[in-house]
């Protein structure tokens, strides 16, 4: 099987006036040819630097340090500006978490629509049509009629449809989706994952799902890669990672979410204490001020221990206590 | 049965819906519209209620008609034996009914240190505050916060933290009610669990009553003893938090609990998928206002509109409830 995504090593960091934050440090991730791949994880893992650093658009703050990002085995990191515009929007695409600042709120659907087929050479009524038909696609009634609408006149739940219409119109390899559904309401959420699963089987394009709600990861995705602190804690089919986590940070966060609990509890389980401060990482283990387990050997940082073809975790005792 | 602190009657808010000109053309129907539309319910000391419903639903309305903070265009509210619906001292209820409010960072001044913060309800209600280091430290204490935070600004405070300055806020003056306007919004799961055990202490402690609104269906279970679910703002359903989520009545409950992805992904179960979005109030269907999505509608829901009976523990506004009323 052919990878669509290899991220390996990638080292991100921001200046700042404290110094270096290194926010991604050594991630690497897959996410192979047709599949829904997860990313999990709270405030400060690197999520937003990620996506950006995928898509090559990073504040100018921001440097690369080490690593690569190869999409189709085409290396992006320095890559030419020229090659990445052809790229962005074509082979890769994204839905973004919040649709009203998405789409532009002085210009008509259609007009963006027409906007993101600047490539083809088309004429205008081929591109309307294709427009309109991918807004029938995504569920939005009358689409000819809405081409004419400002993303002010839709709802919430419309408006992520037409971003995701956008997204997928040019059928790119790659589709990120950023907090998609973060900011709808729970029927509408289910709603637009049924919409995703229905075009990545039409389009055959390879997802990444960025998300904090462990519940829409386990519903949608076949792998999952847990983030934290700026690093990728755990990788593996989800079903592998959510019934038997490697890692003790997956173990607590799956513990912590009050959807898994069907009785009411007196005491909800949380993850005391703080993120680490990433200007100034401590080394070994970056889990380790919050983790019940912590030896002296979690000093020394653990790197990716194996527990199963596809499976692996950054804890040194993740493959203890397995068969 | 204890009694009640909070009791709602057929409480109506309108907001203005058309502007200038428009307005004085236009039909006095037209002219406002309803976006809480009849909400009758009894909040009882010491218990915690949930208002749960989806954006537009009402829910953040209704909290801030309970609060003063917007008028009312008709219906009555009465706490604890005082009218507020009659312009009551809104300065003297308050002391008793506190807010908090949905962003934890947002609702603090971002010019105040957490000390200044905590103690600012003593200044607006002019009550001693003693020893001001004190009591300051006391309140953050009983937060779960230290000594140490006295001189931070909002700024310098991760979401949780901010939240449970809220909640200090919240406490400063021994409510006998608390609104929580999504106290859980914008917060990681791994400290979500954290603030909601100290509201949980803290009611326990206490006994506070607290009214809870929120979309996050998961934490109900674990905070609430009653559940009111409100669609385009009424009721449709009121009742113990267990039977609303194991046997929900109204098949718009049942939808939204069954539309929550759980972490388990062995679970990928059937649910019901509704067609379609929240009508616009301005725009309310006829008949039963759910009957456009409603999955198990039939053909007189269009055209009568059902009634939510109050006075029962459980209560749905639907005419084909799903289970058997135990």
């Amino acid at each position: 099987m052919t990878d669509t995504l290899n991220v390996a090593g990638l080292t991100v960091h921001y200046q700042t006036r404290e110094g270096a934050l290194q926010a991604l440090r050594e991630v690497a991730l897959n996410v192979p040819a047709g599949q829904i791949v997860g990313i999990v994880g709270e405030s400060g893992c690197g999520k937003s630097t990620l996506i950006n650093a995928l898509l090559q658009l990073m504040p100018e703050n921001a440097r690369i340090a080490a690593g690569s990002i190869r999409l189709q085995a085409e290396e992006l990191v320095r890559a030419p500006p020229r090659r990445l515009r052809d790229l962005r929007g074509r082979d890769i695409a994204v839905v973004f978490q919040d649709p009203m600042t998405s789409l532009n709120p002085v210009l008509t659907i259609g007009r963006q629509m027409l906007d993101v087929q600047y490539r083809d050479r088309r004429p205008r009524a081929a591109k309307l049509a294709l427009a309109a038909a991918m807004l029938g696609r995504v569920g939005l009634p009358d689409p000819v009629a809405k081409l004419g609408a400002y993303p002010h006149e839709l709802s919430g739940g419309q408006r992520q449809r037409v971003a995701i219409a956008m997204a997928v119109m040019m059928r790119p390899k790659l589709l990120i989706a950023d907090e998609p559904t973060t900011a709808l309401d729970a029927t509408l959420e289910v709603q637009i994952i049924e919409l995703l699963r229905e075009l990545q089987q039409e389009i055959g394009c390879a997802i990444l799902f960025i998300s904090h709600h462990l519940g829409v990861i386990a519903e949608l995705c076949d792998r999952v890669v847990v983030m934290y602190a700026g690093e990728a804690v755990e990788e593996g089919p989800v079903h592998d990672v959510f019934l038997s986590p490697g890692h003790p940070y997956t173990a607590r966060l799956i513990e912590c979410d009050p959807g898994r609990m069907k009785t009411r509890v007196a005491q909800l389980p949380a993850i005391p204490g703080n993120l680490p401060d990433l200007t100034d990482p401590p080394p070994g283990c970056i889990f380790r001020a919050r983790c019940d387990s912590a030896t002296e050997r979690c000093a020394s940082h653990p790197g990716h221990v194996a527990l199963a073809p596809g499976h692996w975790a950054a804890c040194h005792f993740a493959a203890k206590d397995r068969a | 049965m204890s009694d009640s602190i909070l009791k709602l009657r057929d409480v109506v808010v309108e907001f203005p819906a058309l502007h200038g000109l428009k307005a004085l053309l236009a039909r006095p129907r037209q002219r406002r519209i309803r976006a809480i539309d009849g909400i009758s319910l009894e909040v009882r000391r010491g218990e915690t209620l949930a208002i749960v419903g989806e954006s537009g639903s009402g829910k953040t309305t209704l909290a801030r008609a309970i609060n003063g903070l917007l008028p009312l265009a008709g219906g009555e509210i009465w706490f604890d034996r005082q009218p507020l619906h009659r312009q009551p001292d809104w300065r003297a209820v308050r002391r008793q009914m506190a807010m908090m409010f949905q962003d934890p960072v947002g609702s603090l001044s971002p010019r105040k240190t957490v000390r200044d913060l905590v103690l600012e309800p003593f200044a607006i209600h002019r009550q001693p505050v003693g020893e001001a280091r004190q009591t300051a430290i006391r309140l953050l204490e009983s937060a779960g916060l230290g000594a140490d935070f006295l001189h931070r600004y909002p700024h310098q405070l991760s979401g949780g933290q901010a939240r449970r300055v809220g909640v200090a806020r919240a406490l400063a003056l021994n409510p006998a009610l608390v609104l929580a306007d999504e106290p859980t919004a914008g917060l990681d799961v791994s400290v979500q669990g954290e603030i909601l055990n100290l509201l949980n202490r803290i009611k326990a402690e206490h006994g506070l009553t607290t009214v809870i609104i929120t979309h996050n269906l998961n934490i109900l279970r674990h905070v609430a003893d009653r559940i009111a679910v409100m669609y385009l703002g009424r009721i449709v359903e009121i009742g113990p938090v267990e039977q609303i989520m194991e046997t929900p009545r109204h098949p718009y409950t049942a939808a939204l609990m069954s539309a929550n992805p759980e972490p388990d992904p062995t679970s990928r179960r059937d649910r019901i998928i509704l067609s379609g979005e929240t009508p616009a109030l301005t725009a309310r269907p006829s008949g039963c206002e759910f009957h456009p999505r409603c999955p198990v509608a039939r053909p007189d829901c269009a055209a009568r509109i059902p009634v939510l009976e109050t006075g029962a523990t459980r209560a749905v506004s639907c005419h084909y409830p799903t289970y058997e009323d135990a």
